[in-house]
């Protein structure tokens, strides 16, 4: 594919690339790694702290403990979010708080005040979906595919 | 008048009588807010839309210069404007409140020098007595429309370049006292491939430094005749790249300061903007701001402006289509020194 386009460019076209290539700063992937890795961490610290809150306090097991924790999780991203901290501490995070529950979250609340001027239907319930929509479709594709396989592979009859 | 292949000299000097330049509050904490006439401290403008507040910007400034030149909006004829946004609401939806008779233009971020030479072109010919050139953006509604939602938190990579919030407004006048215009290069549209739209820099330099070419070719010029040359947006990375391509080519910029007003606007230290500024607003408020400020304070005699423009949509790059670009050069002297 990045060969095929390549092909496409003209000689000049091409050699300005090179050009440009060795000017831009590279993104820092190790840099981003790391900040990733220690935001990620501290949220999923934060959610299990949250956890033994719900299951030492309020009397959760640790099975239905999840559900509210969640649900606080996907509380706090969203106010975050809506008090505009939530992107400024992506620029330094990255995948670390774009991956963890806390991400989704922000995808749908930022693209709910996003549109908010457009009208509640169309606006907020239209474009709500706009960033978290392809997650929740290939997800639910990539569940059907790793189902139908598991189902061969365990050799077709009920479980 | 036609100079060469594709320059303007505009030999009856048509006089910027009145600017006005209106920002954010980002803006406002960056080194240039002293030369700003009005910071928001509120960048929603204390409308319920981006939208609606960008359009606030650019009325306001219109508003502004006007006042600034000692006229009333009766007596400016015509008004020449463009913005980012699709269709260019932001600046046709002013006009609808200004009832100027308005000539809506698009050229990215390079619409501050086309709408300015076409404003120069028009008082020049003695079409107009008094024409108002003006074009803004708005960090928020550009953000929503060719990128993500403004509170989606994305990693931005080093490359990425950030809207300014900000509008501003000139009118060309026939008559007058003020810096005068004395020729515009219009520029052709490049490709180099570039399809990153976060890497606007590298996709707008090449445009840059064509304009450039072709307006010391057009005027039989140098750089040295200029104090200072700054481009539009190109940012730190693009601005590296123009060096170098000016380098190759041959030009000698080294007579002269070369600047980009991508990278004046924001405090690198303090400000979390990547690469630097981009926008309508940036080439705009800056030269409208800070430079015509300079010339006025007669730091500056000379000053040429290339505005760049990359002119891709949200679809367009989408589907994959590389970013083309465009500059346009305008030249503008201080008031008197007619050369």
């Amino acid at each position: 594919m990045a060969n095929n386009k390549k092909k496409k460019l003209t000689p000049t076209q091409q050699e300005y690339q090179e050009l440009a290539k060795r000017i831009e700063p590279p993104r820092p992937v190790l840099k981003n790694c790391l900040h990733a890795f220690i935001t990620g961490g501290l949220l999923c610290l934060i959610g299990q702290a949250i956890q033994e809150m719900f299951v030492h306090w309020a009397g959760f097991t640790e099975k239905t403990a999840a559900d509210p924790t969640v649900a606080v999780m996907i509380l706090i991203s969203v106010i975050l979010t809506s008090f505009g901290v939530y992107d400024k501490l992506a620029q330094w995070s990255g995948a670390g708080t774009a991956v963890p529950v806390t991400g989704f979250a922000n995808a749908m609340a930022s693209a709910a005040i996003e549109h908010r001027s457009e009208g509640i239907v169309l606006g907020v319930g239209g474009q709500m979906f706009k960033i978290a929509g392809p997650v929740i479709v290939f997800g639910t594709v990539a569940a059907f595919v790793v189902g139908i396989l598991t189902w061969i592979i365990q050799g077709g009859g009920g479980s | 008048m036609l100079k060469g292949h594709q320059s303007w000299v505009f030999e009856n000097k048509p006089v910027i009588l009145g600017t006005a330049t209106v920002v954010g509050p980002f803006e406002g904490r960056g080194p240039l807010a002293n030369d700003f006439s009005i910071i928001h401290e509120d960048s929603m403008l204390n409308e319920d839309s981006w939208e609606k507040a960008e359009k606030v910007l650019i009325e306001e400034a219109a508003k502004l210069a006007i006042e600034n030149a000692g006229l009333t909006k009766e007596q400016v004829q015509f008004y020449v404007g463009g913005d980012l946004m699709n269709q260019i609401i932001s600046s046709s939806f002013a006009a609808r409140t200004l009832s100027i008779p308005y000539l809506g233009v698009f050229g990215a971020c390079a619409t501050s020098m086309e709408s300015l030479a076409l404003a120069s072109m028009i008082v020049n010919s003695g079409s107009a007595h008094h024409a108002l050139a003006g074009t803004c953006s708005h960090n928020a509604s550009v953000e929503k429309q060719f990128r993500y939602p403004t509170e989606y938190g994305s990693q931005k990579p080093p490359t990425a370049q950030y809207t300014v919030t900000g509008a501003g407004a000139a009118i060309v006048s026939a008559k007058g006292e003020g810096p005068v215009v004395t020729s515009a290069t219009i520029g052709r549209v490049i490709d180099m491939g570039i399809t990153d739209p976060f890497n606007m820099g590298a996709a707008m330099a090449p445009a840059a430094v064509d304009t450039m070419e072709a307006h010391f070719r057009d005027l039989k010029i140098q750089p040295g005749h200029y104090d200072l040359i700054v481009t539009g947006d190109l940012s730190k990375v693009g601005y590296e790249i123009a060096c170098e391509l000016l380098k190759k080519h041959k030009i000698p910029m080294q007579q002269t300061e070369y600047k980009d007003c991508g990278m004046m606007i924001y405090d690198y230290d303090t400000q979390m903007v990547q690469s630097g500024a981009s926008g309508c607003g940036c080439s705009a408020v800056v030269t409208y701001g800070h430079l015509l400020n300079r010339m006025r304070k007669g730091e500056l005699k000379r000053i040429l402006v290339v505005a760049t423009g990359a002119l891709l949509s949200p679809i367009s790059f989408q589907q994959g289509e590389s970013i083309p670009c465009i500059a346009h050069a305008v030249s503008i002297e201080a008031g008197g020194s007619i050369s």
